[in-house]
Formats: C-alpha cells, sequence, structure tokens
C-alpha cells in the first residue's frame, strides 16, 4: 500500500516537473483562464448579485439573502413567467414529439427522397429565428396575414393572434415546436438507424410482420431511451425561448406571454433591478441543471443497456 | 406486401411528407413572396404566390439602402470569423492538452470545461454585461466577440477526436522535432477535420443567429450583427410596407440556407451535436 503511494507520487511529481507538463500547463493556459473569467467567476457572480438588492450603476449594494426570492415567489408578473414558461414547454415538447417521431418514421418507411424529406423539415431549426420571427408577423397579420386570409376563406374563425391574452401562448407554442421539430426528426432517424435488424427478423418469426405489429413490438420499445433523450433537450430549448417573446409580444398582452428568460432580460436590463433578475437567472440554472442531471443519467443507461 | 400496395403505401408516404414539408416552408416561401409584390398587392385578399407586378428590384433595393443591411451582414461576417478564428486558437491546445499530455490537474480542469459546457449564456449574461462595462467595450465589435472566445463545446469536441488519434503519431511527431504547438497545428486538427466543420458550422449559426447577446451590448447600427439588424428595421419601419422588410429578412437568412442545401449532411449532423452536446 505504501509502496503504491510512493510510485504514484513519484509519477506525479515526475508529471509536474517534467517538461511534457509543462508544455501541458502552456497550451491549456489561456483556455483555463478564459473560462474561469468567462464562465465560472461570472456564475459565482450571479449568485452573488442574486443576494444584493443591487440596482445596475447604483453605487451602493446591501446584502439581502433570500430576500429576492422570496418576493419573486410573491410577484405576480414573474409567476406568470414561470407559469407561462411551464404552459409553453407543455405545447411544444409533446407535439415536437409525437411531430418528430411520426415525420421520421414515415421518412424511414421508404428509400426514395430520404435526404430532401429530412433537409425540409431541418431548414427552421438553423435559420435565424429573429428573421423568422419577423415572418411569422407578417403571417398572422390581424387583416392581411396568411393565416387569417386562409381561415377566413376557408369560414373558420379568425383572430389577432399576437394580441389576444387566450391565443398568444398557443401561437407562440406553434411557432417553437415548427422551430424544434427538425431536430427532434434527425435525432429519432439516427435512433431508427440503431435498432438492430435482428430485432425485426425475430418479431417476423414470432408473427409479428405487420406494419403496426412491428411498430408495436419493436419499433417504439426500441425508441424508448432516444425519446426521453428528444424530450429533454427539446425541453431544454424551450426553457430558453426568448427571441419570439421579445420580437412578437414583449410578453403581452398583459404578461399573457412573458417567460423565463424574457422576464430575466427585462429585470435585468430596462428595469435596471439586477439583483432581482440575477435571482430569476439562478432559478433558470437550476431548471437547466435539473435536466441535464436527468439527461446524464439517460445517457449513461442508455449506453450501459447496449 | 403486394407490390400494388407497396405502391400504394409509398404514393401515401410521398404525399403526407410533401404537405408536411410544404408547411414547414410556408413562412419562407411567404417571405420571398412578399419580398416580390408591391404593397398595392400585400392588402388585396385573393393570395397568389407571384405578384402581379413585379417589384422585386424595388423592394431590394430599399431594403439594402434605406437600412444599413449590408453593413449588418458584414459585422456578422467580421464577427463570426473573429469568435470562430479565436475559438479554434484558444480551444485546439486546450484540447490537445487535456487528450495527449498528462499532467497534474488535468481532471480538474476538464471539470470547469464541463461546468461550462452546462450554463447557458442567458444566465451569464448581467456579469458579462459589467465585464464589459468595465473593460470600456460596450458597443463596439469587442463587447460582441470578447464572451465567446472560448468554447466549452470546442474544447470538449476536439478532445474527444484527438483523443482517438494514436499516441504513436504524436511520438513520431515529437521525435520528428516538431514542438507541441505545431503538433496541434499541422497534425491534430488536419487529421480532424470533421470536428473542426462541426464545430465552425455551430459556432457560425449560433452567433449569425444571436439575438440576445447583441441586443444587450450593440446599439449602434454599425455594430449591429444580421439578427439585431433585421430586428432593429423592422421596428423602423412604421405601418405594413412588408416588402422591403421581407426582402431584408430573405437576405439575412440567404447565406446559411445557401451554405446548408451546400453541404446538408454536415450542417444536420454539427447542429445536432451541438445542441445535444
Amino acid at each position: 500500500m505504501s509502496q503504491q503511494q510512493v510510485v504514484v507520487d513519484r509519477e506525479l511529481w515526475v508529471e509536474t516537473g517534467s517538461a511534457e507538463a509543462l508544455a501541458g500547463y502552456a497550451l491549456v493556459g489561456p483556455a483555463l483562464f478564459l473560462i474561469l473569467v468567462l464562465f465560472i467567476l461570472p456564475a459565482g457572480a450571479v449568485l452573488a448579485i442574486a443576494a444584493t438588492d443591487w440596482h445596475l450603476g447604483a453605487k451602493t449594494l446591501s446584502f439581502i439573502g433570500t430576500a429576492n426570492f422570496t418576493s419573486l415567489l410573491a410577484d405576480r408578473a414573474f409567476r406568470a413567467a414561470l407559469f407561462n414558461t411551464a404552459a409553453y414547454v407543455l405545447m411544444v415538447v409533446p407535439s415536437t414529439l409525437v411531430l418528430g417521431l411520426s415525420l421520421a418514421l414515415l421518412i424511414e418507411s421508404g428509400k426514395s427522397l430520404r435526404a430532401f424529406y429530412r433537409a425540409i423539415h431541418f431548414l427552421p431549426f438553423m435559420t435565424s429565428l429573429a428573421a423568422m420571427a419577423i415572418v411569422w408577423e407578417a403571417l398572422l397579420h390581424p387583416t392581411i396575414g396568411l393565416v387569417n386570409q386562409v381561415l377566413a376563406a376557408v369560414g373558420l374563425p379568425t383572430a389577432n393572434w399576437l394580441r389576444s391574452e387566450t391565443t398568444v401562448l398557443p401561437i407562440l407554442a406553434v411557432i417553437g415546436t415548427w422551430q424544434s421539430l427538425g431536430l427532434a426528426l434527425v435525432l429519432f432517424l439516427a435512433g431508427l438507424k440503431a435498432i438492430p435488424q435482428e430485432l425485426y427478423d425475430a418479431a417476423e418469426i414470432d408473427g409479428a410482420d405487420g406494419l403496426l405489429d412491428r411498430l408495436q413490438t419493436v419499433t417504439l420499445p426500441s425508441l424508448a431511451p432516444v425519446s426521453l433523450f428528444v424530450v429533454i433537450v427539446v425541453m431544454l430549448r424551450a426553457f430558453a425561448t426568448f427571441d419570439i417573446v421579445q420580437i412578437l409580444t414583449k410578453g403581452g398582452p398583459d404578461d399573457a406571454s412573458v417567460m423565463l428568460l424574457y422576464a430575466l432580460y427585462r429585470e435585468s436590463f430596462e428595469y435596471l433591478r439586477t439583483g432581482y433578475g440575477a435571482a430569476i437567472a439562478v432559478i433558470f440554472l437550476v431548471i437547466v441543471i435539473a435536466l441535464a442531471a436527468i439527461q446524464t443519467r439517460v445517457v449513461n443507461t442508455r449506453t450501459s443497456r447496449s | 406486401m403486394t407490390p400494388r400496395t407497396k405502391i400504394l403505401s409509398g404514393l401515401v408516404r410521398h404525399v403526407i411528407l410533401l404537405t408536411t414539408g410544404s408547411l414547414v416552408l410556408v413562412p419562407f416561401i411567404w417571405m420571398v413572396s412578399l419580398s416580390l409584390k408591391p404593397p398595392a398587392e400585400l392588402f388585396s385578399s385573393n393570395f397568389t404566390l407571384l405578384p402581379e407586378h413585379w417589384f422585386a428590384v424595388e423592394n431590394y433595393t430599399k431594403a439594402l439602402t434605406a437600412a444599413p443591411l449590408p453593413r449588418y451582414m458584414l459585422n456578422g461576417v467580421i464577427v463570426c470569423a473573429a469568435i470562430l478564428l479565436l475559438q479554434i486558437i484558444v480551444c485546439a491546445p486546450a484540447a490537445y492538452a487535456l487528450a495527449k499530455i498528462r499532467f497534474a490537474g488535468r481532471e480538474i480542469i476538464f471539470g470547469f470545461v464541463l461546468i461550462g459546457l452546462l450554463i447557458p449564456h442567458q444566465v451569464l449574461a448581467l456579469p458579462l454585461f459589467i465585464l464589459c462595462y468595465w473593460l470600456g467595450i460596450l458597443n463596439t465589435y469587442a463587447a460582441l466577440i470578447f464572451p465567446f472566445v472560448v468554447s466549452p463545446f470546442g474544447i470538449f469536441l476536439f478532445r474527444q477526436f484527438f483523443m482517438s488519434i494514436p499516441d504513436d503519431i504524436v511520438h513520431a511527431a515529437r521525435l520528428d522535432g516538431l514542438s507541441e504547438l505545431s503538433i496541434v497545428w499541422r497534425i491534430m486538427l488536419p487529421m480532424s477535420l470533421p470536428a473542426v466543420i462541426a464545430f465552425s458550422i455551430v459556432s457560425v449559426v449560433g452567433h449569425w443567429n444571436d439575438l440576445f447577446w447583441p441586443l444587450l451590448v450593440v446599439h449602434s447600427q454599425e455594430f449591429m450583427p444580421p439578427s439585431l439588424g433585421i430586428v432593429t428595421f423592422a421596428n423602423a419601419e412604421t405601418g405594413n410596407d412588408y416588402g422591403p422588410l421581407m426582402a431584408g429578412a430573405t437576405l439575412v437568412v440567404a447565406p446559411l440556407v445557401i451554405a446548408f442545401f451546400a453541404a446538408q449532411r454536415w450542417f444536420i449532423e454539427g447542429l445536432t451535436a451541438g445542441s445535444v452536446k
């Protein structure tokens, strides 16, 4: 035991002292410095600021402990942000999941034009959401927008989608789904490719040779881990929704579409209530870390199973 | 399946996918369509894809002259290129050290990389904004570039690729007298070209499209990147003169869309990896 200890120590000494190790420190140094300055210290600073009553630009501040968090929970606007974000996530995630899976199955069921279909469904995921939000605003325009024109042409009721409290959040969820769909689709396509052919062969021998039988006995159970993964990835993106709120609604009407990141932006940079905004950032960070922890567990169980 | 049902199910597949595909593309088609139309036709109730009177030249000219759109695009190129270049210069050597060199504290440093990977950038916006204020770089290119010069995702991705390169190659290069830094540039990076391409796509697409950070740190039009620029243009446009605005949106979106169709597989694989981490 002690001999082993000596060997380890000597190895460590050689490592830290050798020219190779010095080169290692030199190569990693700049990146390490920048990660500390741009990630680790700011993260610590957010936690610290969240415990103060600081206003951006103010010369003084005082430590107020968890007061920001308790007043956040009592704040009508913040509770709206929390509620709206949850509602938005609950609309975007299932619809993205179901549509992404159905489209992946459909694309995979034939051989022709696979890459083409994948590409056109993926397109919204990589284009500037800021630019496309402006296009959505034109589409949803109450009088000259395409959406209302089509609805009126087929005799359905029209609406002022972005200015009505009942429609604003669902319509943002439609845009969110439109944007994330391609990501879910591609992840499911990869998941489908990973299902071994033997499973289908075995199912066929067992008499499951119909399309629905195969789907039920092989495809869907095999995709369960991927689906959980897609849920978390899409959820993380949905929680971080900002562009469409900022451009299309500014949280309105009457805070009906205010979401977490928009609340963070508004408190920190428009109302300049910096401590309060930092507290929102901390809550956002906690949500993200919780989801990432689940994601890591999902990935681990998936790799240990295969 | 009989041949007939096979043909039928193939047909159904195409019909459904063409329908959903067209629905997904509606905003793009509508954007281009409006960018070609004169104001009078925007209000007509019978919607057509192509204009009766072509107004493309007028709309695109106005988009390029009324708003500093070429400036926004140039800013986008400058900012994205500077960020990508600095990210590779900073991240590749670090990734090499973490993958191939043994030194005390390596695991702790990699732990910092993983923490950085986990934290969403919006959480850090406030302290980074204050940092940029202290440095006196608010409302400059530097403010748009500096917070992104190190990418934990870049280090993570490069490290993964570098680890798959055999140690023997590194040893051979050292025997040939190559310095550690030239091993990074002349051996590691060229051998990890897929990672470099994937990372470049994630970085450029992310920063060309980013709105949140530019909105905080830049208020002069001369520094605005494309996404913030087009939003500013939209706010400045009064009334419903959508033609020039849609022309502007088309121009902002076009470079990446064209690149996407030219290198589809790279984009899809790269961006998927980038969003999953």
